[in-house]
């Protein structure tokens, strides 16, 4: 018996390692994407078994970075009064051959509008299947865009309503990705304009193979490749929800890669020689919202003061177990423009009591919302505000915590019921305004984005001059300004930055950890 | 029966309601979404009319066998519950088979043995199986046999070196009907961690119920008939004291079978089974309205058949109960 299963045992230690077999990579998942067209969704999850293995976009992130990069567009202009994009298509993309569907042309101007088109005209008669485009509104595409036009086959323009810088990073992002026209007209010929979403075929380094619920994803190498065949024959996503388990699975080799692993692992991972573990910071913000429009929170000594009371370092220990960093600025120190010139309120509770005192506020009694999920940018709420609880009531300050169940708390805090909450915010393409604009804009105070319902007339100015410019240099500048005014105005108090670890397996090389949270298997992945 | 049913349909249709938020703003998240849009999106949904019309259609619905659309996936209900239960149902087979081939025997032994060490043994482990927190039983077993002593896989169905098309769903009888070798003996390698953390807490009732119904039974007058006439203590026990102390047992089986499937929740989350126990707990959490409510009908359904089942067994087993309907 021990002799079968040492051999089983074997054959599965061959198959990892790729010795005379098909280079095989498994990742373990954590959990089963909603569906295979990325602009219906918003789940990471699916992003990673979709945009990122089936499909292009017209421009893409570098894998490691926010740098966008020539994708499906060889190259593109910006006219001078930034309402025109111009691109440029790469020639002879080959979208892929399955079991359902040969393509008889290659990629052109038509798959671009038939995706966007798809997302933005009511009456394209793919708009209504499958469901909600929710990123294409989130980006306020539909608002943003004025016309699209194809050129030729191989030129395309976007015509914008007003000018946005922010544009070419959101075209960079999963919702954008490009389907095929061809594909769309033969299900919609014999009926079957539904399997679009769940047999997809796209023009991305991976095949889809098959998907059963919640156990497995197999994809092959697309042979075709524009940028090159992958390194890797085969990718199977082993949908793994229990990170324990995940963990286990991969110490048995049973994968190569796995996402989220449980905080307390990690240091045992790292002292594991089998076990590469990557890290880096992910381009997230946790933070605390004071409701500036109750008193005494609409007074801004009362807002430093209580940022001062705080002891970040603290919860970054406890909470984040040393897995993170203390966040000074409502954006990550990964992306451009952060400004490293302002200074961060240093844990002072005598000086913030002081300054409390000083506002003539004693005896305050408040709320702290906690969220009752946990996410990267903040691992344990309820412990955090417990931490920032003890922290106020040093000062004299009287703080209930507060928790419901998360679509309530993100509605009751939408309608500004808090006192404070604990939120935060994972970035969507590695602009600054991705931050600023979406959580601290005067439009955003209005909608329920802003949870301090913060509308500062000079920061959102700023904003909304860098949000017109293309000049990167231009913006910073605007963008370090808004940040200075941010940390006087202290309508947050920032609290960390964590940072993503990726166990990996030593035999994998080549493998990065991105700033977007994305999982890539292409672009130098390979097997030893 | 149509009682039961009509008073499954309400609690199905209920329970997801009264959970606070809706699933527009769980798919919302962070970014939010305007309170225009979202009433137009609940509108679309058909979730803006009274409960009453809402419950009504869904009911009509049903008569015409369409249980909805999952609000996530966009999939009919119906077929994703029957890609998922499949899985289920082999996983509970094999663990309630684990509990019986286990658990009846020990449940024997410890009643022939009352009183000894041996009977009290086979108590504490069962007292002791039956308080084991699933979660934690899952993580050891995979800890010592997985990765220590490496003789199962940690998770999954199916290793990812075969590729099985599904065709039943019962991993089992696909692997045996594909072409690929070694399949089905790597499918029963992978139930056997799993059927273990599944079937212990059934094994330990089911042990504690043979004993006392075993109990029971030998102290009728027939059994000290039978010792009396000089039958040995196997015919005794086996033949004569053991098929009615099946009665109970089997009652306790029909009852573990609802029991198992919140069992099931946890185990397939702990290994990665693709079954409907994890698919019923992510659609509460993503306010899958419909997903919730017609999964909640078809695992009720399922398990008033599993009972009609040990109804029909108890005549079987018992033909006197079969004698007192005729009559009756």
């Amino acid at each position: 018996m021990k002799k079968t299963l040492l051999a089983a045992g074997l054959g599965l230690g061959l198959a990892l390692s790729g010795v005379a077999q098909a280079k095989t990579l498994v990742y373990c998942s954590e959990g089963s994407p909603e569906g295979f067209t990325p602009s219906l969704y918003s789940a990471g999850t699916t992003f990673d078994a979709s945009s990122q293995t089936i499909f292009n976009r017209l421009v893409q992130f570098e894998t490691g970075t926010t740098k966008v990069i020539p994708g499906l567009a060889e190259s593109w202009t910006a006219s001078d009064d930034g309402l025109e994009y111009t691109f440029n298509l790469r020639k002879g993309v080959k979208f892929h051959t399955t079991p359902y569907f040969t393509p008889t042309r290659d990629f052109n101007a038509d798959d671009i509008l038939f995706s966007y088109n798809r997302q933005w005209k009511e009456d394209h008669p793919y708009y209504a299947i499958g469901g909600e485009h929710l990123y294409f509104g989130w980006m306020g595409m539909d608002g943003l865009l004025s016309s699209i036009d194809k050129i030729d086959d191989y030129t395309v323009k976007f015509t914008l309503t007003k000018p946005e810088s922010p544009f070419v990073s959101n075209l960079a992002m999963d919702f954008a990705s490009i389907l095929s026209a061809e594909y769309a007209d033969n299900l919609t010929a014999s009926g079957n304009q539904a399997d679009i979403d769940f047999k997809p075929v796209g023009t991305g380094p991976f095949v889809f193979q098959s998907y059963q619920k919640d156990s497995m994803i197999r994809y092959k190498a697309h042979d075709d490749y524009w940028d090159g065949r992958s390194n890797i024959d085969k990718l199977v996503f082993a949908i793994t929800t229990d990170a324990s388990v995940r963990y286990q699975k991969l110490k048995a080799g049973e994968c190569h890669v796995m996402p989220y692993p449980n905080p307390a692992d990690v240091a045992e991972m790292q002292a594991d020689p089998e076990i590469n573990v990557l890290e880096q910071e992910g381009l997230n913000v946790g933070y605390l919202a004071f409701n500036t429009e109750k008193a005494p929170f609409n007074q801004k000594m009362v807002r430093q003061a209580l940022s001062m009371a705080i002891n970040k370092q603290a919860i970054l220990d406890i909470v984040f177990e040393g897995a993170g960093s203390v966040a000074k600025n409502p954006i990550p120190p990964t992306m451009w423009s952060y400004n490293h010139a302002v200074r961060d309120y240093a844990y002072d509770p005598a000086g913030a009591k002081a300054m409390l005192d000083a506002a003539g506020v004693s005896g305050l009694k408040t709320n702290i919302w906690a969220m009752p999920v946990q996410r990267p940018y903040n691992p344990n709420a309820r412990r955090m505000a417990e931490l920032i609880q003890a922290d106020w009531a040093a000062v004299g300050v009287d703080a209930e915590i507060v928790t419901f169940e998360w679509g309530e708390y993100l509605k009751r805090s939408n309608a500004g019921e808090h006192d404070t909450v604990l939120l935060g915010w994972t970035g969507d393409n590695g602009d600054p305004d991705n931050f600023m604009g979406v959580l601290l804009g005067c439009a955003a105070a209005k909608s329920g984005g802003n949870r301090a319902r913060w509308c500062h007339e000079e920061f959102d100015s700023l904003l909304n001059q860098a949000r017109q410019l293309t000049d990167q240099a231009e913006r910073t500048t605007l963008y370090e300004q808004a940040q200075e005014i941010f940390k006087e105005e202290a309508p947050w108090v920032t609290i960390a930055h964590s940072v993503a670890f990726k166990p990996v397996r030593a035999e994998v090389t080549g493998f990065k950890v991105h700033p977007l949270g994305s999982h890539i298997f292409y672009d130098g992945v390979d097997l030893k | 029966m149509v009682p039961v049913f009509f008073g499954v349909t309400l609690v199905a249709f209920g329970f997801i309601r009264v959970l606070p938020g809706d699933p527009v703003e769980v798919l919302a998240g962070e970014r939010g979404v305007s309170p225009e849009r979202h009433a137009e999106l609940l509108a679309q949904l058909g979730f803006d009319k009274p409960l009453w019309q809402q419950y009504f259609s869904y009911i009509g619905d049903i008569f015409q066998g369409d249980l909805g659309t999952s609000l996530i996936t966009n999939r009919p209900v119906v077929e994703e519950f029957f890609e998922l239960f499949p899985a289920t149902a082999e996983l509970g087979l094999c663990a309630i088979l684990f509990a019986l081939i286990i658990g009846i025997p020990a449940g024997i032994i410890a009643a022939i043995k009352r009183g000894t060490w041996i009977d009290q043994g086979i108590m504490s482990i069962s007292l002791t199986g039956y308080s084991m927190p699933i979660f934690w039983w899952g993580l050891l077993l995979i800890m010592l046999f997985s990765n220590t002593l490496n003789l199962t896989p940690v998770s999954g169905r199916l290793s990812f070196l075969f590729d099985v098309p599904p065709v039943t769903g019962f991993m089992l009888i696909d692997t045996l009907l594909s072409d690929e070798k070694g399949s089905f003996l790597n499918a029963l390698h992978h139930l056997v961690l799993p059927s273990i953390v599944l079937g212990t807490i059934p094994l330990a009732v089911i042990a504690r119920q043979t004993r006392s119904a075993m109990l029971e039974v030998l102290s009728e007058d027939y059994v000290r008939t039978a010792r009396a006439k000089g039958l040995s203590t196997y015919r005794v026990v086996a033949i004569h004291a053991l098929r009615n102390a099946m009665i109970t047992v089997v009652t306790v089986i029909g009852l573990q079978v609802s029991l198992l499937l919140a069992g099931a929740i946890l185990t397939e989350t702990i290994f990665g089974w693709p079954g409907i126990g994890k698919w019923i707990i992510f659609s509460v959490f993503s306010r899958d309205y419909f997903a919730v409510q017609g999964g909640l009908l078809l695992i009720a359904t399922s398990i008033m058949i599993v009972n009609l089942i040990v109804d029909l067994l108890y005549g079987f087993i018992n033909p006197r109960i079969l004698h007192q309907k005729s009559k009756s």
